[in-house]
């Protein structure tokens, strides 16, 4: 992301490496988008008291129509909501899903990030590049899968996690990685562990823009490891207190530390109030311990 | 004395359909919002500041003084922006709950809204959850189908429109101010505060940014009242939160507690560490969070706990590594990260996290020497504070955080040559490796 950054670069704009075929100005720029993808275009923007608001949605549905960011979708763009293009561009290039080479029918994402790293991403990642023979950011022949390693995607407790456009692969090995673009590219349909029947790149980035494709009832509430939790508070019986627990408990408390606040309403946002300030006044101490790392906090907690 | 777990936002996860508008409601859903709407919006600012509720997103700001701090006489619209954009590493619990409890969410923007007087609210959901994002626009639409959102919400005289926004993948965008450059359709990069959102924020109006949790747990605080809410956790550190759960525990997973729970009973709570294996280091509330070691098992995770031994609550999202994990290598890809996302506006933090991901790198091959560890520490003086918001500072806390207890191993990579660890010991199917 950083402009100078090898990692970060959107592929294919400012790097110009391998890109397949396609270079960023090879779509002539006087054929302009259909009509109804422009109307579209200006539909998203007319959803924001500012319509430059709408720009990152416009530029999902763009990656929609065209595979990518192309220059006559950055024009439109721009059009739209009158800036240049350079400025568009310059938005595009800044966020990484965004992408300036076309992307095959599935984006399959791996997770590298620390923890599914050491989990095993690592190893998911690698033998994927083996099995596809492609490396990261790159398509295979027969344009079915973009195989690219990824940041956190907020489900570690599923680790080590892959997405295929951006839908969550849970508890991934090596084996079940190679199973599943291998079922990709074979055209077997394939269901995210925790969502619908994956549908094409394309199709979810229109979902993306803002054009809802009916698929949201598909799919489990949760899957097993967030309820980990709740099923266990099931088991044991426990619950949140009642709001009648809660007010005998804070009646308890008041009771036993003879209270200041017994003499006010037991329990009122007044008594409340009047706690917290007292919990301001008192926070000086608190400062003391963060710049005395030997006082492991167990003191008065 | 409070149950050891406490599932309120958790609570209808397991429900059939509970994404569905019919199914929150028949657990009770948009009660809270019909209490709020009887009271004056200043009531609700009130309620929520009487609850003791703190941010959830990592910084435990007071959320009801965030309200307060809005203008009403400024003449401008007043936004609520609800901050979606889940990435910290780690971290992995506005995910499930947006995708099982849509309308959790959706009601607690609605009150929030209707207290600071906003006419208009977003929420800016991280793109890379396509199903996620398929639930939030379904419960959208159901909540204005059923009057929950538009024109005079169930006669109130109160409008309000809900948009839910996009983002294309930048860790950077769950930064504040990065996210309102970032809604305002350019590159997310923080701004200089002051003037801070409550004054000058989306479109240069009054705007209050919350994480989802916050937002969420709004409706159950105007529903059951703020002494209930402050009935749970501890002294400064009031009510539940969940506890993300992730890594080396035979049951990793999403736990909902008073905050104040230790990770000695949350890691019980997981069936333990994984067979035959001890805990070595763990993140209290992500990546950016100094991790800590076993003889931190017992500091209750509250705000000022996890602070009186040097580090940050966070998102608690704990990522439990045992013996098996080399820290260098976790703090390395931890680096790599920073730098891949660093959003290059600021000079300590754009260079720095360069020079952080080649000096570990160059320690993790082995090739570089101790005075490297001096160095890394010098490295991290120089970014620590001196950008304009906390990534630099996160990318700092790794790598001091290691150093400080993990020294020597990473002077047994120069003496070892390289990484002495099996990374296949680390992963959850090792066996399955030897037999491939």
């Amino acid at each position: 992301m950083s402009p100078d950054s090898g990692a970060g670069r959107i592929p294919g704009i400012d790097d110009g490496t391998n890109a397949p075929g396609v270079s960023t100005t090879q779509i002539a720029r006087d054929t302009p988008l259909d009509p109804t993808t422009y109307a579209e275009l200006e539909e998203i923007a007319a959803r924001y008291p500012q319509a430059r608001s709408g720009l990152l949605p416009m530029l999902h549905l763009v990656q929609s129509v065209e595979g990518r960011v192309t220059a006559r979708g950055i024009e439109a763009c721009a059009a739209i909501l009158g800036i240049s293009s350079a400025e568009a561009s310059g938005v595009a290039t800044f966020y990484t899903m965004y992408k300036r080479r076309p992307v095959g029918d599935y984006h399959v994402g791996v997770c590298t990030n620390t923890l599914c790293a050491i989990m095993g991403g690592d190893l998911v990642f690698e033998r994927l590049k083996d099995h596809l023979d492609i490396g990261n950011d790159e398509t295979t022949d027969d344009g079915k899968v973009t195989l690219e390693h990824l940041e956190c995607n907020a489900a570690c407790d599923y680790a080590p996690v892959m997405m295929v456009n951006w839908e969550f692969m849970d508890n991934m090995t090596p084996e079940s990685a190679t199973q599943l673009v291998d079922d990709l590219r074979g055209g077997v349909e394939v269901h995210s562990t925790r969502g619908p029947r994956l549908c094409t790149w394309r199709e979810a980035e229109r979902v993306l823009a803002g054009f809802p494709d009916d698929l949201a009832d598909e799919g489990p509430s949760a899957g097993p490891a967030s309820l980990v939790g709740l099923n266990i508070a099931r088991d044991q019986g426990w619950a949140a207190p009642s709001v009648d627990e809660a007010e005998e408990g804070a009646q308890e408390a008041d009771a036993a530390e003879g209270s200041t606040t017994a003499d006010k309403a037991e329990g009122s946002h007044e008594a409340e109030r009047d706690e917290a300030d007292a919990e301001v006044d008192r926070s000086e101490a608190e400062a003391k311990h963060k710049d005395n790392p030997d006082n492991t906090g167990g003191d008065d907690k | 004395m409070t149950d050891v777990l406490t599932p309120v936002l958790t609570d209808n996860w397991g429900t059939e359909r509970s994404w569905t508008l019919a199914a929150y409601e028949d657990q009770g859903g948009y009660a809270g919002l019909r209490k709020a709407l009887e009271l004056a919006p200043v009531d609700v600012v009130e309620v929520v500041k009487a609850s003791n509720l703190r941010g959830r997103g990592g910084a435990g700001f007071p959320t009801g003084m965030k309200w307060g701090f809005i203008p009403q006489d400024n003449p401008n619209p007043k936004y609520l922006v609800v901050n979606a954009d889940e990435s910290e590493p780690g971290t992995c619990k506005d995910i499930p709950l947006m995708m099982a409890s849509p309308h959790t969410l959706v009601e607690g923007v609605i009150i929030s809204s209707y207290a600071i007087r906003a006419n208009t609210a977003f929420i800016y959901v991280r793109g890379e959850v396509l199903h996620v994002v398929r639930r939030l626009q379904r419960a959208v639409q159901e909540a204005y189908l059923a009057g929950h959102l538009g024109k005079d919400i169930h006669g109130s005289g109160y409008d309000l429109d809900l948009i839910v926004h996009v983002g294309a993948g930048a860790y950077i965008c769950g930064e504040e101010t990065a996210l309102l450059d970032s809604l305002e359709g350019r590159r997310g990069q923080p701004r200089l505060r002051p003037p801070f959102p409550a004054v000058a924020g989306l479109y240069a109006s009054p705007t209050v940014i919350n994480n989802v949790e916050s937002i969420a747990s709004v409706p159950s605080i105007l529903d059951r009242g703020a002494e209930w809410f402050s009935a749970m956790g501890t002294e400064k550190s009031k009510g539940f939160g969940i506890f993300s759960l992730s890594g080396h525990v035979t049951n990793p997973g999403q736990f909902e507690a008073p905050l104040g729970i230790t990770l000695r009973k949350l890691i019980e709570l997981a069936g333990g560490m994984r067979d035959g294996h001890e805990l070595k280091f763990w993140t209290p509330g992500g990546s950016s969070t100094p991790i800590l070691t076993a003889e931190h098992l017992d500091i209750p995770l509250d705000f000022e706990g996890v602070a009186s031994v040097g580090s940050m609550l966070g998102t608690r999202a704990l990522q439990i590594f045992d013996e098996t994990t080399c820290v260098v290598r976790a703090v390395l890809r931890w680096t790599e990260f920073y730098k891949h996302e660093s959003c290059g506006k600021c000079t300590p933090c754009r260079e720095g996290t360069w020079w952080l991901a080649q000096t570990l790198a160059r320690l993790e091959q082995g090739n570089g020497s101790e005075a490297d560890l001096d160095l890394l520490l010098d490295q991290c003086d120089n970014i620590l504070g001196r950008s304009f918001c906390a990534l630099g500072d996160g990318a700092t806390s790794p790598i001091s955080s290691s150093i400080a207890h993990f020294r020597e191993e990473y002077l047994a990579h120069l003496t070892h040559g390289g990484c002495p660890f099996d990374r296949t010991a680390s992963t959850i199917f090792p066996k399955v490796e030897a037999h491939a």
